[in-house]
C-alpha cells in the first residue's frame, strides 16, 4: 500500500498536480469569479483590462451562480485540491460558511496597504486576526414605489404595513436575501439587536406576518418585479436602488426611496480559496480593487455603492446619490443565516411565505 | 442454417446496451438521490455520507403536509380540466380531414416548443390589471374598472392547463382516431342520440387512453415550479418549489432529495390507483 501510495503521490501527482503551478509560473491567468451575467460583463469590460494593464497579471474571467452553489462548488473543488477560481466575489452568508470551515487563504495584509482603506466591516478575519477576505461592492435595497400610483414618496418601511396598501406590494420571497427580518426590527423594535435570540426572531416575525395581506407578489425573479413596478402592476416594493435609479433614468415611472430607519445595505466580499496556487496574485487584484479611484469606477460603471468612505472618492453629489447615500443604513445579520439557517428557514415558510 | 439465424435474429448482447444505459442515467443518479437524502447536513452547505432519518423526519409536519395537499391538488385539478377538454377535442379532431388534422397536431406540437417562463409572462401579462383582459372586459361594460386576475390559483391552473393540454391531445389521438365509427353508427342506429353515443360508446370504449392522459398530465405538472411561482400566490408554491429552495439557495441537498422521493412516491402511489382503477373498469 506504501509503495502504491508513493506511485500515485510521486507520479499522478507530480503529473496532474505540479502542472498547473508550472503553467501558472509562466504567467497563466488569474482566475476571477464574479455573478455572471451583467457584474461579470461590466467586469470583464470596465476592470479587468486596466487592471492587466496596471499589474501585468491576465485575468480568467469566471461567471459564477449566485446563492450557496458557488460555496458548495468551491469546497468540493477544494477537497481535490483544485480552484475554479482563485478569487472570488462571495455572498456575506456564503463567506461566513466558508470562513467556519476554513475554506478561504489567509491574506498577507503587509502586501495589501490599500486595504486600510475599507471600514471594518468589509475587513473579514479569522479568529486568530488573520485576514480572509475584503469588501468587494455593496449595494443598497429600498423602498420603491411607481410614481404614477405614488405621488408622493413614502418616507418610512411602516408603509408596508399600512392597510391602504393592501395588495400592492412586491417583497423578497425569502428570509436570506430580503433582510426583511432586519427591516421590520429596525422599524419596529428599535434597532436589529432583538435577532440575536430565538424568541426575538419569532416576534419580529410574528410583525412583520401583518404584511402578509398587504404583499401581492413574493418575489425571487428580479425581472418578473421590476416590470410590475415600472407598469404600476404592483406600484410598491423592496428593490434595488441602483436598478430602480437606471430605470427612473431612462423615463419610467419609478422612484427608490431611502427610508428613515434606513436602507439594507447588502454586499458581496473577495475571498480566495485555500485551493489556490496564485495566492500572491490574487493578492495584488484585492488591493488593486480596494483603490478609492476604482471604488469611484464601479460606482460609475457597474452602478454599486462604494466600499470605501465617501470622502476618498471623487464621486459628485449627483454620482453618489445614484448609488448610495449619506443615510445609516441597516446592516444585515448575515451570522444569524449561519448559526440558525435552517430553523429561520424553516419559520419562514411556515408564518411569512406560507 | 446457423448463419441464416445469426442474420435475421438481433444479437442478444445488443439488449444489454438500454439495460446499461438506463442504470448509468436512470438508476445511478437514482440511487445518489436517494443515499443524499440519508445523509448528514452539514449546515457549513454541504453534506456528509451517513445514515440519518432528520430530513424524512423534519418533513413530516403539518406545514408539509398542507403544501403536499397544495401540490396534489392543484395537479388533479389541472389534469382533470386537460382531459375533460382535450377529450371532446381530440373527438372532434379526429372526424375532420387529414390535412386540418396534421396543421391541427403541428400547432399543438409547436406549444411544447415554448418555455415555461415564456409562457408564464405571457399569462402574467394577458391576466394583469393593467395590460390584460380586465381591460377588455372594462371596454365591453362588463366590469367597472380593470381588475387583475393574477396571481391566482386561476391564474396558474390556466398556465399548468396551457402546457398539459397538448400532452393529453397527443396521448389520446391515436385510439381517438383509430376508434371504429361503425360502433358509434351501430350506437346511432339502435335509436342512442348524440351525448348518449358518446358517453355511452366512445367514452368507455376510450376509458384506458383517458386515464393515460390524466396520469401524463398529473406527473407533468406536479414537478412544475416556475408558474406557481410566477402565477400563484405564495400559498400556492408547491413541493416542487421547497425543493427549489433548499437545493438552490439553503444548500440542503439532504433535505431537498428527502422531499423529491416523498413527492415521487405519492406520486407513483397515485398512478398506480388511477391505473388500477381504470384496468377494473375497463375489464368490468
Amino acid at each position: 500500500m506504501k509503495r502504491r501510495d508513493l506511485l500515485k503521490s510521486g507520479a499522478a501527482g507530480a503529473m496532474i498536480l505540479s502542472a498547473p503551478s508550472i503553467l501558472r509560473a509562466q504567467g497563466a491567468a488569474l482566475k476571477v469569479g464574479t455573478y455572471g451575467g451583467y457584474f461579470q460583463d461590466s467586469f470583464d469590460e470596465h476592470i479587468y483590462p486596466d487592471f492587466t494593464a496596471a499589474s501585468g497579471i491576465e485575468i480568467e474571467s469566471i461567471g459564477e451562480p449566485t446563492g450557496e452553489a458557488w460555496l458548495v462548488q468551491l469546497q468540493q473543488a477544494a477537497r481535490a485540491r483544485q480552484a475554479p477560481a482563485d478569487v472570488s466575489m462571495m455572498a456575506q452568508v456564503a463567506r461566513i460558511k466558508g470562513e467556519r470551515s476554513e475554506l478561504w487563504a489567509k491574506l498577507d495584509e503587509s502586501k495589501m496597504p490599500n486595504v486600510a482603506n475599507l471600514p471594518d466591516h468589509f475587513v473579514h478575519r479569522y479568529e486568530d486576526g488573520s485576514l480572509n477576505g475584503t469588501g468587494a461592492v455593496s449595494w443598497y435595497i429600498t423602498l420603491v414605489t411607481n410614481t404614477d400610483a405614488f405621488a408622493e414618496a413614502p418616507t418610512s418601511w411602516q408603509a408596508f404595513w399600512d392597510p391602504a396598501n393592501a395588495d400592492k406590494i412586491g417583497l423578497m420571497s425569502l428570509a436570506s436575501n430580503s433582510f426583511l427580518l432586519e427591516i421590520t426590527a429596525a422599524t419596529h423594535f428599535d434597532g436589529t439587536d432583538i435577532l440575536d435570540t430565538e424568541e426575538g426572531v419569532l416576534q419580529v416575525m410574528e410583525k412583520l406576518a401583518e404584511v402578509k395581506s398587504n404583499v401581492r407578489l413574493w418575489w425571487r425573479d428580479e425581472g418578473q418585479f421590476q416590470q410590475a413596478l415600472e407598469t404600476g402592476e404592483i406600484p410598491m416594493g423592496q428593490y434595488y436602488h441602483d436598478v430602480t435609479g437606471l430605470a427612473a433614468s431612462q423615463g419610467k415611472p419609478v422612484r427608490s426611496t431611502f427610508p428613515d430607519e434606513g436602507a439594507v445595505l447588502d454586499s458581496g466580499s473577495w475571498v480566495v480559496s485555500s485551493a489556490s496556487q496564485m495566492v500572491d496574485q490574487s493578492q495584488v487584484f484585492i488591493d488593486y480593487m480596494a483603490q478609492p479611484e476604482i471604488q469611484a469606477k464601479l460606482s460609475r460603471m457597474v452602478g454599486t455603492a462604494p466600499t470605501v468612505p465617501r470622502d476618498m472618492t471623487d464621486l459628485t453629489e449627483e454620482e453618489f446619490a445614484a448609488v448610495s447615500s449619506d443615510k445609516e443604513p441597516i446592516l444585515p445579520k448575515y451570522e444569524i443565516y449561519v448559526d440558525r439557517g435552517d430553523w429561520i428557514n424553516q419559520q419562514w415558510s411556515e408564518n411569512i411565505t406560507g | 442454417m446457423t448463419a441464416i439465424v445469426q442474420q435475421t435474429s438481433t444479437p442478444r448482447w445488443l439488449g444489454l446496451w438500454p439495460a446499461v444505459i438506463l442504470v448509468l442515467f436512470f438508476l445511478v443518479p437514482f440511487g445518489i438521490m436517494l443515499g443524499v437524502s440519508v445523509a448528514h447536513r452539514d449546515p457549513s452547505g454541504f453534506y456528509e455520507w451517513g445514515f440519518e432519518l432528520d430530513s424524512y423526519a423534519r418533513f413530516m409536519s403539518a406545514f408539509f403536509a398542507k403544501v403536499m395537499a397544495v401540490s396534489l391538488g392543484v395537479s388533479l385539478t389541472a389534469a382533470a380540466i386537460c382531459v375533460a377538454i382535450a377529450f371532446p377535442f381530440t373527438v372532434f379532431l379526429g372526424q375532420m380531414s387529414n390535412r386540418t388534422q396534421t396543421w391541427v397536431l403541428v400547432v399543438l406540437l409547436s406549444v411544447l416548443a415554448l418555455s415555461e417562463v415564456i409562457i408564464g409572462f405571457a399569462l402574467s401579462t394577458l391576466l394583469s390589471q393593467t395590460a390584460g383582459v380586465g381591460n377588455l372586459f372594462q371596454w365591453l361594460g362588463l366590469i367597472d374598472e380593470p381588475q387583475a386576475y393574477t396571481p391566482s390559483l386561476f391564474a396558474l391552473i390556466t398556465g399548468l392547463c396551457y402546457i398539459g393540454f397538448p400532452f393529453a391531445v397527443l396521448v389520446l389521438y391515436p385510439p381517438v382516431s383509430r376508434l371504429d365509427p361503425e360502433i358509434v353508427e351501430a350506437a346511432r342506429v339502435m335509436g342512442a342520440s348524440g351525448p348518449r353515443a358518446f358517453f355511452g360508446v366512445i367514452l368507455p370504449n376510450l376509458r384506458g387512453a383517458i386515464t393515460g392522459a390524466f396520469i401524463l398530465v398529473f406527473v407533468f405538472t406536479l414537478g412544475s415550479y416556475l408558474l406557481p411561482q410566477l402565477l400563484g400566490r405564495s400559498e400556492h408554491w408547491t413541493l416542487s418549489v421547497h425543493i427549489t429552495d433548499q437545493a438552490i439557495y439553503q444548500s440542503n441537498l439532504p433535505f431537498a432529495a428527502a422531499m423529491s422521493i416523498f413527492l415521487m412516491l405519492v406520486a407513483l402511489a397515485l398512478v398506480g390507483l388511477a391505473s388500477l382503477a381504470g384496468r377494473d373498469r375497463g375489464a368490468a
